[in-house]
């Protein structure tokens, strides 16, 4: 045993030796990944080592330590502890040597995740796992094993607005589907929550649409709110599935949504009080999936959409025809569903109480402000840089053997 | 007709109701317009057609007329032209229909059905004796007139498919284009009686290709059936055409399929339906040959007229009027309602299409209607966007409303290039997601 700490003492000291340099730095790695069984073996007894090491300029060494640590289990009261201690590692860590270990690096990150779990207090974890994933991303369009857990804290602890934050890097490479299919439905989640459907039903769309040759309960989960979010915001939904979807998502999806789908159809008939039996009809499933705050939510878009399509046709109208059409109570029922769109910026209108009429005005937007040309300008460079990405990413991929062996067959 | 001067007006005044036909006081049957507003002549309608079709539509007013002495006028008629034919089938299904009604010379001639059905086997037994020795002696020619002689046997009596297929064996027989067209025309005849307009046009087409041997009212016989398969088919533009390119050497040559009455009724309709005003023009109001088929229907000339020149009260009187024979028609049965919503959408949207605000009070009063049900049917026009315009709801006036271009254009641009964003991006996540479970797969077969 003491042979195996004096071994552990040097393994130290050289960890304080080759912090240096980059080929030092290789070099210590190399030795660390040798000494595993070492660190294994002497996990209860290297907590106190961790104080002679600095967390930034021997991150490496102070990762692997670490690591074998926590791989102990871990009583209660030490919990907080621990979480508060890989939460200062994660803050002063170096991201360059952290990157060499990316395994070990997730792996601690993961049990800081179940410990904090464990407390019930998600919002300690959410500062620490955003610092984490910025160190350990290799660039910001990389996904992270540590992204869904991220988004996790975000979700449990209502705080969105990190999570929104990481949600608007464009992502390109994935380590793990699984990783990816749980990002896409929680980041999801927490667009719904801000009201952002517009993106909310680009991720949920990417879930379903995602490659997979086996159906799994995230997909399945996040279909059904995709047809939610798409009644919502686009106002229809189409039950056939784009061309690239894999085809074990196709054939087997709509078996697991038919009380959305059956609200998707009636929603398209345009009848409130149709809709309204579906819900009540369905209520329970909903309230199960914990779907009913989204349904009660298409249920309203209705009537606005209704009252939408009035402004393409009518130049005035009064309040008593719009609650008729669109099958509201009463004029002054009407008047309040007028005014909550007025202020929410989705119709532009003006109401004359007087007369008990409405005024559809034109959309004031003329195109001509500085800030229009900025927001084209800005997408044109987008596009541009996408392009190149994917005249990059065909040229890769004619040159990739794997590829031209199976093609040349 | 009036000029047009009155149609750029500024709003219509008061509605003129024009005279029907502007004939002379009709003495004679034959001037007497036979498809009109009044009610349907039987015999005159039925003295238009011949052969089988005379008893298909005299059968098919019966059934449609919902007027009981008119029901057994015709059902009288129809059982007349049978018992002049060989077809004991029909002849079952009209007695049955009578139900003793008209008195005991209309009741079940056992006697006679039975005499038929013994002649008819005696023929058919002859008939297939001489086929067979025909196509022994493999003699086309005979072979080719035996089985046109089985196809006309079949016909007489009522089995149809039979009496098709029997024709069209006669193509491997025909050695001259002539014999071809012969065949073709005795299959679309056949086709037509079965309802089968899909077989119409193929036979049609066939026949329009061997050209030289195609007289003038052969011609026009297959532009006429061309037509009514359109009809069928609900192409009611090219139908239109068709009706209109037939001239006037069809007269009578056709009575066993379509009379020139229907050329004029089927073509006006469908024109005013579906052709835009300078087609209208050119096609129908100013085009010579279509006029001498008009003049056998004026209530349906008149209505042209009166749209063209926006008399839309007096036009849609007389689609009116019309209606209740038009339904007796057996073409056109099925199409009247789709074509009168035509016409009649077109005439709304005729009626705003020049102005800048148009006062509905006076609209409702140029089509007749109230402007509660005016309203509803420009809301239906404008969500459909055949017209451009918003109803000012509250004093009750129509204001055209021309898309602003640029707006829309700078509105489809942005949303072209978000859509082209995600799409993109969406595609590269795929792939680099295909990627990865292939270089799995791939790593793990090593």
């Amino acid at each position: 045993m003491n042979l195996n700490m004096n071994s552990v003492e040097t393994l130290v000291a050289q960890i304080h030796g080759l912090s240096g340099s980059i080929s030092d730095i290789n070099q210590l790695h190399s030795l660390l990944k040798q000494s595993e069984d070492l660190f294994q073996s002497e996990s209860t007894r290297l907590a106190p080592l961790l104080t002679e090491l600095d967390p930034f300029m021997h991150s490496l060494g102070y990762l692997y330590i670490l690591d074998a640590c926590t791989s102990a289990p871990i009583s209660k009261e030490q919990a907080s502890e621990l979480v508060l201690s890989i939460a200062r590692f994660i803050n002063l860590c170096a991201a360059e040597q952290i990157r060499l270990a990316p395994d070990k690096f997730t792996s601690v990150c993961k049990r800081f995740k179940d410990q904090v779990m464990l407390l019930e207090d998600p919002m300690q974890g959410v500062a620490p796992m955003l610092t984490a994933i910025r160190k350990l991303q290799l660039s910001s369009e990389h996904l992270t094993t540590l992204h869904p857990d991220f988004l996790l804290f975000c979700l449990l602890a209502k705080c969105y607005k990190p999570g929104l934050s990481i949600l608007e890097d464009d992502i390109f490479d994935v380590d793990q589907p699984r990783d990816f299919f749980l990002y896409c439905y929680y980041g999801g989640m927490i667009c719904i929550g801000q009201k952002k459907f517009s993106k909310a039903l680009e991720l949920l769309h990417n879930v379903v649409t995602a490659p997979m040759s086996i159906l799994n309960a995230i997909v399945v989960e996040a279909y059904k709110k995709y047809i939610l979010v798409s009644l919502i915001h686009v106002g229809q939904f189409s039950i056939s599935f784009p061309k690239y979807t894999s085809s074990v998502a196709q054939r087997n999806l709509k078996n697991f949504s038919q009380p959305y789908l059956e609200l998707a159809n009636s929603y398209g008939a345009g009848k409130i009080s149709e809709l309204e039996l579906c819900v009540q009809a369905h209520n329970e499933k909903f309230e199960f999936d914990k779907n009913l705050g989204l349904v009660k939510q298409v249920v309203s878009c209705m009537y606005k959409r209704n009252i939408q399509r009035l402004t393409q046709t009518y130049l005035t109208l009064s309040l008593q025809d719009i609650a008729n059409t669109v099958q509201l109570n009463s004029a002054k029922e009407a008047e309040m569903h007028v005014l909550q769109m007025i202020q929410d910026g989705e119709i532009y209108a003006t109401i004359n109480q007087k007369d008990g009429m409405v005024r559809f005005l034109e959309d004031p937007e003329q195109y001509k402000t500085c800030e229009m040309i900025e927001r084209i300008d800005s997408s044109i460079q987008r596009i541009m840089m996408l392009s190149r990405k994917l005249t990059d990413m065909d040229e890769q991929l004619s040159c990739d053997p794997l590829y031209l062996a199976k093609v040349s067959l | 007709m009036e000029a047009e001067d009155d149609a750029t007006g500024q709003m219509i005044e008061d509605e003129e109701i024009y005279v029907n036909g502007g004939e002379d006081g009709d003495e004679s049957k034959r001037h007497r317009p036979i498809i009109s507003s009044e009610q349907l002549d039987i015999e005159a309608y039925a003295a238009l057609y011949s052969g089988r079709t005379k008893i298909s539509r005299l059968m098919f007013i019966a059934e449609k007329c919902g007027n009981a002495s008119m029901q057994l006028d015709a059902l009288r008629m129809a059982y007349d032209e049978i018992k002049k034919g060989e077809n004991t089938q029909l002849f079952r299904e009209v007695v049955v229909k009578i139900d003793g009604r008209l008195g005991p010379n209309y009741g079940p001639d056992g006697a006679w059905a039975d005499a038929v059905d013994r002649r008819a086997e005696f023929r058919k037994e002859k008939l297939e004796n001489e086929l067979n020795a025909y196509r022994t002696n493999l003699i086309k020619e005979s072979i080719r007139m035996g089985y046109n002689d089985f196809g006309d046997f079949y016909f007489a009596h009522g089995q149809l498919g039979d009496a098709f297929k029997n024709f069209v064996r006669t193509r491997d027989y025909c050695t001259t284009s002539k014999h071809i067209v012969h065949m073709c025309m005795n299959a679309i005849l056949v086709s037509i009686e079965m309802g089968q307009f899909t077989h119409v046009t193929s036979y049609v087409s066939k026949a329009e290709q061997s050209q030289d041997a195609l007289d003038p009212i052969t011609i026009e016989k297959l532009r006429c059936a061309a037509g009514l398969a359109l009809l069928e088919g609900k192409k009611y533009k090219l139908a239109a055409r068709k009706f209109l390119e037939t001239g006037p050497e069809l007269g009578n040559n056709y009575t066993e399929v379509i009379a020139p009455q229907d050329v004029a009724t089927y073509g006006g309709l469908c024109a005013l339906a579906s052709f835009d005003r300078a087609e209208l023009k050119s096609k129908v109001i100013d085009s010579i040959n279509f006029r001498n088929f008009l003049e056998l229907v004026p209530e349906i000339r008149e209505l042209i007229n009166d749209f063209y020149t926006s008399h839309y009260a007096s036009c849609l009187e007389y689609l009116g009027n019309l209606k209740a024979n038009l339904l007796l028609d057996i073409h056109l049965h099925d199409h009247v309602e789709t074509l009168y919503e035509q016409i009649r959408n077109k005439a709304l949207i005729q009626y705003t299409h020049p102005f800048v605000s148009v006062d509905l009070h006076m609209m409702a009063n140029a089509f007749n209607t109230s402007i509660a049900s005016l309203e509803k049917e420009l809301e239906a026009l404008i969500t459909n966007n055949q017209i451009q315009a918003r109803i000012d709801s509250h004093n009750k006036i129509l204001y055209a409303r021309h898309a602003d271009q640029r707006n829309a254009t700078f509105q489809r641009v942005l949303q072209t290039g978000s859509e082209f964003d995600r799409e993109v991006r969406a595609m590269l996540l795929r792939a680099n997601l295909i990627k990865h479970e292939f270089n799995l797969k791939a790593s793990r077969k090593h």
